[in-house]
């Protein structure tokens, strides 16, 4: 049996494996962004000096990452509306079980990234920011976290190419991904090589995509003057003038 | 006599099982500047972080134009520790100087002049820059308002954090060894920024190894050492005619004394 080139372009622009694609795409980012707000509060727990949310947050870490993700999205999907009447409703669909599965558990590996970060920032800045003024709050917000943010995106990009991937976990509740997508074609035609192929060639469009958006977000936390570098050769000193 | 700026009152603390200031008091009069002296890792820098409010001493006051600063006071006399954010309020009257400078380095140049004065103060963007402007062009440094800190020698980034330190007014002005971190080549540009400051009348607290600076520049040097101020005289009887013999031992070791 040949590759047939057909059945694969015929997979690859279907309005299907697109669907499948921008549901992964969405679920990833979505879960993304509120794993990483969540995230942040548990890593605040963690660097707290209060002893009960330093336990709290240790807690949530270790109790996320300890459990299969499936089993949350099992639990979650399947769990939830027995033991919770409002979510037997319309409005709990899929993508909302997986959305909601997804961000709590990567809010887990999210807090461990965004804890170090905020460690990594030097201890200057906090005490610089302080002194100026700036109330606990704004030390964080416009002092110390843009500064983590640059450490942390590295290693979220990672986890947001780890996650687009993980979405195919959501079959299970029946969320027609990407990868379930292919999968029930396959088990209609049996074109294993097609179907996957096309899935595959979905896969790394969407992450080149995922890394080029990295790409440019890294640029814009270099903080150097684009260009403007004047060459620094002996600074001249201006007297200063009384005030 | 007029009030002084900055009070230091019988201060202690301690890190561990160290006790690193054992009881330091000195007072710092409107315009005056006081150079601090000691042999390194004695803990001059930890009373300038204790007069800006940035760690709590174990006993001993800080007075601020006269008022207790860093704790509040209840009505049956006892004191207790201000949280965080009042005493936010109470370090907009101080400006610190670091010898690592600490520019905010996700910031360029005028942004971290500004910050405190849109963040803090509550000005407008565009009058803080005008304000920020006029401050940078004081230290020389008004031709280099969008370069970020890492495109900075160390000589320019010190004169830009005088100035973030310098634009919201504080009543004083606390140096921690503020050229202790820079190639020897530009030291000068940040001195001179110093002494034209202290020349405009302003208060300095200024912990520093130079002592031509300190002899030129300084109303007053202190020695401090083993926890104590050990000296405290004009600039001319501390380097030339010392009381204390752990003042004479101490200049001694430095390589030069300047005239």
């Amino acid at each position: 049996m040949d590759f047939d080139w057909d059945i694969f372009t015929a997979a690859l622009t279907s309005s299907a494996f697109l669907q499948g694609a921008m549901l992964s795409v969405a679920l990833a980012v979505c879960a993304m962004v509120l794993a990483s707000i969540l995230g942040f509060g548990v890593a605040l727990l963690r660097i707290s000096s209060h002893r009960i949310a330093t336990t709290v947050g240790g807690a949530y870490v270790w109790f996320f990452r300890a459990i299969p993700t499936l089993l949350v999205l099992l639990l979650i999907w399947n769990a939830g509306p027995q033991l919770f009447p409002a979510l037997r409703d319309d409005w709990f669909t899929p993508f909302f079980a997986a959305l909601i599965g997804f961000s709590i558990v990567e809010a887990a590996y999210m807090a461990e990234i965004l804890r170090s970060a905020l460690l990594s920032v030097d201890d200057g800045q906090h005490l610089a920011a302080r002194a100026l003024g700036l109330p606990p709050h704004k030390v964080l917000f416009k002092v110390v976290l843009p500064q983590a943010i640059k450490v942390a995106i590295p290693p979220s990009g990672n986890e947001l190419i780890a996650m687009l991937k993980y979405t195919s976990l959501a079959s299970v509740i029946s969320l027609r991904e990407l990868l379930t997508t292919a999968q029930s074609q396959v088990s209609v035609t049996f074109r294993y090589a097609e179907y996957y192929s096309a899935a595959l060639i979905y896969y790394l469009v969407i992450v080149s995509a995922l890394m080029a958006a990295q790409h440019l977000v890294e640029r814009r936390y270099r903080w150097i003057s684009a260009g403007r570098v004047s060459q620094v050769t002996h600074p001249t000193v201006t007297p200063a003038v009384p005030a | 006599m007029t009030m002084p700026v900055l009070q230091a009152v019988d201060l202690h603390r301690r890190y561990g099982g160290t006790e690193v200031l054992k009881g330091v008091d000195f007072t710092v009069a409107r315009g005056e500047v006081k150079a601090l002296l000691g042999p390194s890792g004695s803990g001059k820098s930890t009373i300038l972080r204790l007069m800006a409010l940035l760690e709590h001493p174990d006993a001993g006051e800080i007075l601020l134009n006269g008022k207790q600063v860093g704790v509040a006071t209840s009505s049956n006399g006892s004191t207790r520790r201000l949280p965080e954010r009042h005493l936010a309020v109470q370090r907009r009257d101080i400006g610190m100087v670091f010898q690592r400078f600490n520019l905010f380095a996700h910031l360029d140049v005028l942004r971290n002049v500004t910050l405190a004065l849109t963040e803090v103060v509550g000005l407008s963007k565009t009058e803080a820059a005008s304000r920020a402007e006029e401050m940078l062009q004081r230290v020389g440094m008004a031709g280099r308002l969008r370069h970020y800190p890492s495109e900075l020698s160390g000589g320019q980034q010190q004169r830009v954090a005088i100035a973030r330190a310098l634009v919201t007014n504080p009543s004083v002005m606390l140096f921690d060894e503020p050229t202790s971190a820079l190639d020897p080549e530009l030291v000068g540009e940040v001195l001179e920024v110093m002494e034209g400051l202290a020349d405009a009348g302003m208060t300095m607290v200024v912990v520093t190894h130079e002592t031509r600076f300190a002899r030129r520049v300084a109303d007053e040097v202190m020695l401090f050492d083993g926890g104590v101020i050990v000296e405290q005289a004009s600039p001319q009887q501390f380097f030339d005619d010392p009381r204390h013999d752990r003042t004479r031992q101490f200049l001694s070791h430095l390589p030069e004394v300047g005239h």
